[in-house]
């Protein structure tokens, strides 16, 4: 690259762009968002590839293409908001590309995550009142709430001990097994299978889910094919967790 | 009635907890919560109306895209924010927990039929997502005709 704007601009977007992905966007927000940057920088004719483990771009007529790994994956719809908000703001030119660059560094190492306890309360409420919804049974609801509660915080540690999403699903799902059906057997709650039902719809992969459909739809087929296959090692890990428990009993 | 009040409120505040479990931005909490209540109440009015499973969530959920994108563009805020905790209460949970189950007791038969109705659920709501762009796009093109603010904000949208 021969000038430094559009190394910078190129180093920019390639930043956003990897920051989207790891937190769970669809591709095609990435790649618009990448080339907006990237004319709104005074290059509208780049290109730009990308997949759900990699971004490849390169401005037309300079040599050299540039490529960025993405490794990590989570899910965080706060960062893919923000990341959206600064690509407006560049381009109605209140703030510089430098600037652009630097609050990218600081949003790639804050994250505004709630606070656990808001997220282990909120977990308990979704079981409650989907299995509510679900299955219309009232008399099983505390009970639910506060398995999913456990359920919850078990993923939760599991992810940040070993960093493996499948596994600390599996472990999950397995534990809501084993309480609902205990929960069952010392008369605390009524019926195992709604129990379940509702606690573990907190770790159902909606974003994945959501994520491959759109993708099919909007041409990015390896993309899509990738997350729709996350989403489903999801759905076997969680199931495998219960069905292993309902076997043992 | 009494039943159908309960669910909705339960529908919303299932839906705005699932948002902070995947750390959905405050300011678009509430409204994803109503898009979520409403779009549900739609699923359970055709699910009174007899039209079957996979009407109900076609519908359901060509109403979660349309209001999404509505919100989105309201707010100026990325879609998935609202249609994702929105898809929580259609996610077909019991059917897949009795197909998991039937399967680990060795009830094949059973398991099958369940999976079919999981099947049927999941085509729907992705065909209902689907028809959901259409209508967007469709609004996106009319509105870049007769309006010059989307035409400016528009005028490089590889889409149209």
């Amino acid at each position: 690259m021969t000038n430094d704007q559009g190394h910078l601009m190129i180093k920019t977007a390639l930043h956003a762009g990897r920051l989207m992905i790891e937190n769970g966007s669809e591709i095609a927000r990435v790649s618009d968002t990448i080339s907006r940057i990237a004319s709104n920088a005074g290059y509208p004719d780049s290109k730009v590839y990308v997949t759900i483990t990699g971004i490849m771009m390169s401005v037309s007529g300079e040599e050299n293409a540039q490529i960025e790994p993405v490794t990590s994956r989570s899910i965080d719809l706060e960062k893919i908001t923000m990341v959206n908000d600064l690509s407006r703001d560049f381009a109605d030119h209140k703030i510089t590309l430098v600037q652009f660059e630097e609050q990218l560094t600081v949003l790639d190492h804050h994250s505004h995550y709630f606070p656990l306890w808001i997220q282990l309360l909120s977990a308990g409420i979704v079981s409650g009142a989907l299995e509510v919804v679900f299955r219309h049974n009232y008399p099983d609801f505390l009970v639910t709430c506060v398995i999913g509660l456990i359920g919850w915080g078990i993923f939760y540690v599991i992810n940040r001990i070993a960093k493996i999403r499948f596994l600390s699903e599996f472990l999950a799902s397995a534990a809501i097994g084993t309480l609902a059906i205990l929960a069952v057997r010392y008369h605390l709650g009524t019926n195992a299978d709604d129990i379940i039902i509702g606690c573990v719809m907190p770790l159902v992969p909606g974003v994945p889910l959501t994520n491959a459909v759109r993708d099919i739809l909007s041409g990015d087929l390896v993309s899509g094919i990738a997350r729709g296959m996350e989403a489903l090692m999801s759905a076997i890990a969680i199931g495998s967790g219960i069905a292993m428990i309902l076997q043992a009993v | 009635m009494l039943k159908l009040i309960t669910d909705l409120i339960l529908t919303y505040i299932g839906t705005v907890t699932f948002g902070v479990l995947m750390n959905v931005p405050r300011r678009s909490l509430n409204l994803g919560g109503w898009i979520g209540t409403i779009s549900f109440l739609a699923y359970r009015l055709c699910i009174a109306a007899n039209l079957g499973i996979a009407v109900a969530n076609l519908l359901g959920t060509l109403i979660i895209g349309i209001l999404s994108m509505q919100a989105a563009r309201y707010k100026r805020m990325p879609v998935i924010n609202f249609n994702i905790p929105a898809l929580v209460p259609f996610v077909p949970g019991g059917q897949a927990y009795q197909m998991i189950k039937n399967f680990a007791l060795g009830n094949v038969g059973e398991a099958i039929s369940f999976l079919l109705q999981v099947a049927i659920i999941a085509g729907s709501i992705a065909f209902g997502f689907l028809l959901a762009e259409m209508v967007n796009r469709m609004q996106t093109k009319l509105m870049v005709q007769f309006s010059s603010r989307w035409s400016h904000e528009n005028r490089n949208n590889p889409k149209l």
